[in-house]
């Protein structure tokens, strides 16, 4: 059994298909990555997975359970399972950066508050923002706010996490640093899936990748095929245009 | 005319007027008061009603609306005279101050709707989106993430609504509540000189919405450095 199986997933916006059937299975720690052109669906994917844009067909099962994305108690026990970490950080402005991190755990997974607060500074020592626990969001560099985000996410515990281009926002100076964040999440067996242009980390951190264009998947495989031996002739193109850069 | 002053000043300052203009300013400040803490709270909760996308809530929100939208355009003596003549026969014997105070809420209600929503919408799509993800309720995500995020933009505006509504309020003079514009009207009718009269009323409203200009002048420093 997959750990997230996803199966013929099509998604519309206003009647204008932008998923058109995508099949993709992934097991438990793997990592896979989504590549391909702008507006080829790669962030409508992950949003339509974790129930911010419903899908118009198809189904996902996460570790065998079909998802209903109608039904809040479907949607709340996916949620508990899945995190998401957004191109643009989305932390909450009112609340500190340790209050970022451990509200969920505290208000919506009613642990208790030392508890919460002690593993949120754990993941804050993590990312390399310990000493920032008590700044706002809008005093942080990206870097600082994406390092934060992805605290926020892993404090509740996913076992699926999805990654938004969470570095096209950010200063190349500050690529890095968020990089290495997720690089020492790869051990921790957390499946995650990961939109993102640095073709140079996702052949590194992929165990597949899938090429993606006009909302369908054209090719998956381990990096080594999708980047030195492409089947498909898309993929070819693509890659080949990117790695020229 | 100044002479007249100091000569009608000790009459006017006697313990009979000064109770009756503190009475006169009770009211004032009891109506703004009621009304704007109900309508405050009603103004909540319609507009939360007009950002939710339930269907359920359908019939709900499309009479909020149309009361919304109607009662921000009928003047406000207008609206004292409808309540006046819809509650007169339906619960006889309610006090004018009631009836006015009603009014107040109705008026209230429909303007700091406007205001709190103009807030909540001020607040960005992807704040909403990060707690929907973290599984926050409807309710979480209002008290936890959206209100506070909505005070710098609702502040200003209610407080400035509010000064205002103390002025308006003199308007149930009309209806025959004693409240301060009234208070004066009578007082120089007893004959004092309508300068010392109005002068003190003036000073009155003066005294009760200038320490709210200063709150809200602090209030939004303080939201805006935050």
């Amino acid at each position: 059994m997959h750990h997230l199986e996803i199966k013929d997933l099509c998604v519309s916006y206003d009647k204008d298909p932008v998923l058109k059937g995508v099949t993709l299975s992934s097991d438990k720690g793997e990592v896979v990555s989504l590549i391909g052109p702008s507006g080829s669906g790669k962030s409508t994917l992950l949003r339509a997975l974790i129930g911010l844009t419903p899908p118009s067909q198809g189904q996902v099962f996460v570790g065998g359970e079909a998802i209903d994305y109608f039904s809040r108690r479907s949607l709340r026990t996916l949620r508990g399972e899945m995190a998401i970490v957004f191109q643009q950080y989305n932390l909450f402005q009112n609340m500190t950066v340790l209050r970022n991190v451990s509200i969920a755990p505290i208000k919506i997974q009613k642990r208790s508050r030392s508890d919460a607060e002690k593993e949120a500074k754990s993941l804050l020592e993590k990312v390399g923002m310990a000493d920032k626990q008590d700044a706002y969001p809008e005093e942080l560099s990206g870097g600082q706010q994406q390092r934060v985000a992805i605290a926020r996410a892993l404090a509740t515990r996913p076992e699926i996490l999805l990654l938004d281009e969470v570095t096209s926002a950010l200063d190349p100076e500050r690529v890095n640093e968020v990089l290495d964040t997720i690089r020492g999440l790869t051990s921790a067996g957390i499946t995650m899936i990961i939109v993102s242009h640095e073709m140079a980390f996702v052949r590194e951190i992929s165990t597949r990748v899938a090429m993606m264009d006009d909302g369908q998947i054209v090719e998956i495989g381990p990096p080594s095929q999708i980047f030195d031996a492409p089947e498909q002739r898309r993929t070819r193109d693509f890659v080949s245009k990117i790695l020229k850069h | 005319m100044f002479e007249r002053l100091v000569e009608e000043a000790p009459m006017f300052f006697n313990y009979h007027n000064l109770v009756f203009i503190s009475q006169a300013m009770g009211r004032t400040l009891g109506m703004t008061v009621i009304g704007c803490s109900v309508g405050f709270f009603f103004g909540l909760l319609i507009a939360v009603l007009r950002q939710s996308s339930m269907i359920a809530l359908m019939p709900l929100r499309v009479v909020a609306i149309a009361y919304v939208e109607t009662f921000r355009r009928i003047p406000f003596l207008v609206i004292l005279f409808i309540v006046l003549f819809v509650i007169e026969p339906l619960l006889p014997g309610t006090s004018l101050f009631g009836i006015a105070t009603v009014s107040v809420c109705l008026l209230s209600t429909a303007f700091l709707s406007e205001i709190i929503r103009s807030g909540l919408e001020s607040v960005p799509q992807q704040q909403i989106e990060g707690a929907r993800t973290l599984n926050f309720g409807a309710l979480q995500m209002l008290f936890m993430v959206v209100l506070p995020q909505s005070w710098r933009v609702i502040v200003p505006p209610a407080t400035a609504f509010v000064v205002m509504f103390i002025k308006d309020t003199s308007l149930a003079s009309q209806l025959g509540v004693i409240e301060l514009t009234f208070a004066g009207k009578m007082l120089v009718n007893r004959g004092f000189s309508p300068v010392l009269g109005f002068g003190v009323i003036l000073i009155c409203y003066f005294a009760l919405s200038y320490p709210l200009s200063r709150l809200s002048a602090y209030l939004e420093k303080r939201l805006a450095s935050s």
